[in-house]
């Protein structure tokens, strides 16, 4: 990168599209990638490698943080040939799920294929997410119990 | 820790786990038989500055509990950015709390006191050399005794001065302390831990 300030430039979107890729149902993920043909040929710097993630939360959102407990995660760094270098990491021990993120991480930062993927995987995967967060925003919604205080009228 | 500019980093081991392993064994034999030269068969490009048998040796032996000094013309971002990317090594400015140190040739090696010799109580926490030498033959002018040989056994390095001989035989007198050397050269490599005694001969038949 010949321009310091480009990665920082490109840090929302990038963040925004491998949490997306991440939170995708492993399958959904593969079967819009499948959609391209051209896949370009990669080389893996780090090959898809599992561990644990100790993962911290704080009660209530505000609290004081505490380790809720470790999760395994997987990650993986591949260069396309000749291109930019993509970086995966995904909950679990999916190897292949995590080759797929950084395949389409390095192939969005590369101009050649960067409009196929948003078409072909980005976008569809956005909208599955959407209808499963208002799925799911329904099912919450029809079981909320609204707990109120009626004024009482003695003073 | 500066972000690591993975655009100038290369692949490390083909097979991680499996090329380490064979490292490993390789360089349990160099260290318990001293003065042997193994050959590291790999497929592995290292960055500009190491060669394969430094690279391939910190990819096995360094990790992040492990501090790494690289000496200034070997201290470039392209082998920084390896190390850090592969190793999660870090990285100190000064020889003394290093765990490797490593080297382009032999004229470089810092004085035997700046280098960090272990602990009375834990020898083993001392520095490893790794260090670069334009070659390696198992026959020359050094001749080696300790553990691990029998009778006597004979080395050539390339590089090698009669202050490198005074700064082994200075860091073998001070065992169990000491730091212990992987020369490497190439695809080879060769050990020389502190227990070895070496002498600078001239003739082939020495051997008294």
């Amino acid at each position: 990168m010949t321009d310091p300030a480009a990665p920082e430039r490109d840090l929302p979107e990038r963040r925004a599209w491998l949490g997306l890729l991440a939170r995708a149902p492993a399958h959904a993920l593969r079967a819009a990638l499948t959609h391209i043909d051209d896949r370009p040929p990669f080389t893996w710097l780090r090959q898809p490698e599992c561990g644990l993630v100790m993962v911290q939360a704080r009660s209530g959102g505000s609290g004081a943080r505490f380790n809720l407990g470790e999760a395994s995660a997987t990650r993986c760094v591949l260069r396309i040939d000749g291109g930019p270098v993509g970086v995966g990491h995904v909950l679990g021990t999916d190897a292949g799920q995590c080759g797929d993120i950084a395949l389409c991480d390095a192939m969005l930062q590369d101009p050649r294929y960067a409009d196929a993927v948003r078409e072909q995987v980005l976008e569809p995967l956005g909208s599955q997410e959407q209808e499963r967060r208002a799925e799911r925003a329904g099912r919450m919604e029809r079981s909320r119990v609204d707990f109120f205080t009626l004024v009482r009228g003695d003073d | 820790m500066p972000a690591i500019d993975l655009d100038r980093v290369g692949p490390g081991f083909a097979d991680p786990v499996h090329d380490a392993q064979r490292v490993f064994r390789s360089l349990l034999t160099a260290m318990a038989e001293p003065g042997r030269i193994v050959t590291l068969d790999l497929p592995l490009v290292p960055p500009p500055g190491l060669s394969l048998a430094q690279c391939a040796t910190l990819l096995t032996l360094a990790d992040r509990d492990t501090p790494v000094w690289l000496a200034p013309s070997i201290d470039t971002p392209d082998v920084a950015d390896f190390l850090a990317f592969h190793c999660a090594s870090p990285r100190v400015g000064s020889p003394l709390g290093a765990r490797f140190v490593v080297l382009p040739d032999l004229a470089q090696l810092p004085a035997l006191d700046t280098l960090d010799l272990g602990d009375p109580a834990y020898p083993d926490r001392s520095s490893t050399l790794i260090v670069e030498v334009t070659e390696l033959a198992e026959d020359g002018p050094l001749e080696l005794q300790g553990p691990g040989i029998p009778d006597r056994r004979r080395l050539y390095a390339g590089g090698w001065s009669t202050a490198t001989t005074r700064f082994a035989a200075a860091n073998h007198a001070g065992f169990p302390l000491g730091v212990d050397l992987v020369l490497c050269c190439a695809d080879a490599l060769a050990a020389l831990p502190r227990t070895c005694r070496i002498t600078e001969s001239t003739g082939a038949s020495s051997c008294t």
